[in-house]
């Protein structure tokens, strides 16, 4: 019978929780690095048992731990992420030039074909590689090369490289977006990039309309339709059908937040049906909480614009908790299963594609991260 | 020349990283310094490169302290000898997570 495994990274450790395919009954095993913030956990999708996390505190720096057997047992690998040649500058939040300087891993991304390369999405935003599964790092030095990173400044929450989408069909192709630079595309495996936001529209940046500036919060891709791309931006949701040569904005009828609609930090696709799509969206880019005290995930079947909201079993009162960019993810079962984290500790999940949800756990650390593994 | 017996407290966390309980005691060849001192405590337990000094400048990270005979040895030339309590393993010399938060 299939299993299902939750990969859940914390501000105070990381956690592995279990049920068999019909998602009931969990266990809960952790915390794993107590103490430590566990900004993604991430499995190999060809091993299952080969999990890698990224570890991290303001104490002790970055540390990368491998698991070889489901997350019962961990290993620490190189923890050395050194930018490549003179790193340079880029912008810093008084427009001054500042130093590119290795703060934490936000993002690893193994590879879909081979267990021991994984990518490695970091703030300062740059792209790094392993391919000895974890015993060394190597940046991709072509991302944080592109020409216009000089010009890159961080939002809020740093200047992170968060996203990394790997093409199922063409293994040179990778998506990657950072805050608050925007959405890039490599077609050579990493080794140059191109700047994919036309279509952004950010109108907190001198030039709604620029090249890169972007705070783009997540991207989420359906591997059967890899040309199709669902951001969550700062403000705005948005599509593009042609790989992020051009997006278009499909709010539709997400919550009204004074005239501006769709903030939010999470997006991920349905695994069987390309144009079910799922966010969250946020009240505003200063309060952070639900709309309205309710937390409400919107699913579109039609691929944005037409949104409904999935109400049950979530709280629909005051509730303030976030949904941070890394924290939704889905199963494979035949009903998918939609599953994610809130900053109260709550990890909900969903055995029917969103009608309803149900706390797996509940009083967790604020929750960073949430993967899934659908076990055979 | 055999080296001297230096003794190391470390911080939990990085007690739980090296998979040691209690104090380490390493053999430190030559001068006794705060340098000395970590490149064998690196050396033993590589899984703390990184952890207590940035790997490219060596530097202490920021919320690391150095402690010695109840004084704070974070600012001191990491070269400068340690006192003599340090070298000759009468005391430890300790790596400590600085309070941060309040």
């Amino acid at each position: 019978m299939s299993k299902v495994r939750v990969l859940v990274g914390t501000r105070k450790g990381a956690f592995v929780l279990e049920s068999d395919g019909k998602r009931q009954k969990w266990d809960v095993s952790g915390p794993h690095f107590a103490g430590w913030e566990l900004y993604h956990v991430k499995g190999s999708p060809a091993d299952p048992n080969r999990l890698y996390a990224s570890q991290c505190s303001g104490w002790f720096g970055q540390l990368i731990q491998r698991s070889n057997d489901g997350g019962k047992t961990w290993e620490p690998m190189d923890n050395k992420f050194v930018y490549d040649g003179v790193p340079g500058t880029h912008k810093w939040y008084d427009g001054t030039p500042h130093p590119w300087e290795f703060k934490r891993v936000w993002h690893l991304e193994p590879a879909l074909t081979d267990p021991d390369t994984v990518y490695a999405g970091v703030e300062d935003a740059a792209l790094f590689r392993t391919t000895d599964g974890g015993k060394s790092w190597q940046e991709l030095p072509g991302m944080r090369g592109h020409g216009t990173g000089s010009g890159w400044q961080p939002g809020a929450g740093g200047l992170g490289l968060h996203t990394i989408i790997l093409d199922p069909k063409d293994p040179k192709r990778i998506f990657i977006a950072i805050s608050a630079a925007g959405a890039f595309r490599s077609e050579d495996a990493g080794a140059t990039w191109k700047a994919i936001n036309r279509g952004l529209r950010s109108e907190y940046i001198p030039d709604p309309d620029a090249d890169v500036g972007h705070c783009v919060h997540h991207m989420a891709m359906h591997p059967s339709r890899p040309g199709v791309l669902f951001m969550q931006k700062h403000w705005d949701v948005l599509r593009s059908d042609n790989a992020g040569d051009l997006w278009k904005e499909v709010n539709g009828n997400l919550p009204d937040d004074a005239g501006k609609r769709g903030f939010g930090f999470v997006i991920d696709v349905h695994a069987h049906e390309p144009e079910t799509i799922y966010v969250v969206p946020i009240k505003s880019d200063s309060q952070h909480f639900p709309h309205e005290g309710k937390l409400r995930v919107f699913r579109s079947r039609t691929g944005g614009n037409d949104w409904e909201p999935l109400t049950k079993g979530l709280p629909q009162s005051d509730c303030y908790v976030n949904v941070l960019r890394d924290a939704m993810a889905v199963d494979s079962l035949d009903s998918c299963g939609v599953y994610f984290g809130t900053t109260g500790g709550q990890v909900y999940a969903s055995a029917d594609a969103g009608d309803s949800w149900n706390p797996i756990v509940r009083d967790l650390p604020a929750v960073l991260s949430v993967e899934v593994q659908t076990l055979a | 020349m055999s080296g001297r017996i230096i003794r190391v407290v470390l911080p939990a966390h990085l007690r739980t990283l090296a998979k040691v309980s209690g104090e380490v005691q390493l053999t430190v060849d030559g001068p006794v310094t705060q340098r000395s001192v970590l490149d064998a405590l690196e050396a033993r337990y590589p899984t703390l490169q990184g952890t207590i000094r940035d790997h490219v400048t060596k530097e202490r990270r920021p919320f690391v302290r150095f402690f010695a005979c109840e004084e704070d040895l974070s600012h001191e030339s990491l070269d400068a000898p340690l006192p003599d309590a340090v070298a000759s393993g009468a005391e430890p010399y300790l790596v400590v997570g600085a309070i941060a938060g309040g």
